[in-house]
């Protein structure tokens, strides 16, 4: 139990890499296509609907496998040089878990951005403000601090979606825990070891999110 | 189209098969949850602080923990279990348990700590006044729960229920990583001798797809036929 903690320690550094990366391009993807949900345009609505509707509706581990094994199939795609990211299943994860994460987000976001009361927005306008200082000094502050709690759920089920990393071959906090399972053959102590890792980091994202409430709070 | 074909050639009808098993193993671990949930939920709602804590430990481990590390701890450890139980009983022979259990099981420990999440918020919601109304009648116990608590519950509890539900199906995904064939293994066996992982895997997208919007159409009727009069 105690020989394979700095192995497991240093798992982490990894997964928690993973779960970074992908956030921040999850967010911008989501943020993006929010802003499409939004749009009045039909065709651009739907492709937006549908977007999240796949990545929502299939499980995280089909995806990453399209990307990884899948996409190497074309043999086009493999002549581009896309193809230096493509290869490496590190970033083969971050895209999959950046395009999942991405669906949630813009969900979260889109309906924080329909939850806020026209009453904000007719008061920008009658105050003069152009449509550029309304979107960013009015709507998204609103918007952040209504989406913090969902947002804070979706950090925690993005950081359980970074074990499936361990799938396409990366040595994950996952990875390196089922690795030591199955040469140790000593699954609960490394369960208990693992899980408290997992544990520990949700805690921590939690306590960051609900200090960011009361931040953002208008009290 | 010739890979999807029925019969020896094709896949068809594997990846038929195979769909039937994730639809098999989400509903046994929807019922193991249930179970789980039955015994939790009373739990977390209890007065007793150590019964609280009891049912806090399990909803915050499981909620927090990656299912796959989860599936990995029954996948190897649960035959382990198995067979040390067995052994206080004085059978010491080998048992291997069939990967369809260990897979439901370990599914349906995680969906059971959503089903009791819901399930808690459910008889939370429920008015004050209908507990102490039944009270107030002098109704029995058990006739109290079955015919006032439990339908009000069952329909809070539906809109949720049906979002574990989906998460469930998704999570049986997961279980191919201990062998068992269901659409995520079936389509890594097509991919391995056909070569063709583009094809298959796109594949269990679309079947993955058509199960969360044939059950999404199915429970949002039965969202509505519950919430009549309301």
């Amino acid at each position: 139990m105690i020989t394979s903690f700095p192995k497991l320690l240093s798992a982490t550094v990894v997964t928690l890499k993973l779960l970074s990366l992908s956030l921040f391009f999850g967010l911008l993807i989501g943020l993006l296509f929010a802003i499409l949900r939004l749009n009045k345009n039909i065709f651009i609505n739907k492709f937006a609907y549908g977007y999240s509707y796949v990545f929502r509706g299939t499980p995280l581990l089909v995806q990453i496998f399209i990307i990884y094994f899948g996409l190497g199939q074309i043999e086009y795609f493999r002549s581009t040089f896309l193809w230096v990211i493509f290869k490496e299943p590190y970033w083969c994860a971050i895209i999959a878990f950046a395009l999942n994460t991405g669906a949630y987000t813009s969900e979260i976001l889109r309906s924080a951005f329909q939850t806020i009361k026209p009453g904000f927005i007719e008061a920008g306008k009658s105050l003069g403000l152009s449509n550029k200082t309304i979107f960013y000094k009015i709507q998204i502050p609103i918007a952040i601090k209504q989406s913090l709690p969902a947002y804070g759920n979706e950090i925690i089920l993005m950081l359980k979606g970074t074990s499936l990393a361990s799938t396409v071959t990366l040595l994950d906090l996952t990875g390196v825990a089922k690795y030591i399972i199955s040469t140790t053959f000593k699954p609960i102590e490394v369960f208990i070891v693992a899980g408290s890792i997992y544990l520990f980091i949700t805690f921590l994202v939690h306590n960051l999110i609900k200090y960011l409430e009361k931040k953002f709070s208008y009290q | 189209m010739e890979l999807l074909a029925f019969g020896k050639t094709g896949w068809g009808d594997e990846l038929f098969f195979a769909t039937l098993m994730t639809i098999a193993v989400s509903i046994t671990a929807m019922i193991i949850g249930f179970f789980f949930a039955l015994i939790f939920t009373p739990l977390k709602l209890s007065k007793h602080k150590s019964l609280n804590l009891i049912g806090n430990f399990y909803t915050t481990v499981i909620r927090g923990v990656p299912e796959l590390l989860v599936i990995y701890l029954f996948f190897f450890g649960g035959s382990g279990a198995v067979m040390y139980v067995a052994s206080i009983f004085g059978y010491d022979d080998y048992i291997e348990i069939n990967a369809f259990i260990t897979g439901s099981f370990a599914i349906g420990i995680i969906s059971g700590a959503y089903s009791t999440e819901v399930f808690r918020g459910a008889i939370l919601s429920i008015d004050k006044g209908q507990f102490e109304a039944s009270k107030v009648l002098g109704l029995n116990k058990y006739i109290y729960f079955l015919k006032v608590i439990l339908p009000q519950m069952l329909r809070l509890a539906l809109p949720n229920l049906s979002n574990v539900w989906q998460i469930t199906l998704k999570d049986t995904s997961l279980i191919s990583v201990t062998g068992l064939v269901e659409i995520m293994r079936q389509s890594y066996i097509a991919a391995g001798s056909t070569r063709d992982p583009l094809f298959f895997y796109s594949f269990a997208a679309v079947l993955y797809l058509l199960l969360t919007y044939v059950s999404m159409k199915f429970l949002n009727s039965l969202e509505k036929k519950y919430s009549r009069g309301f």
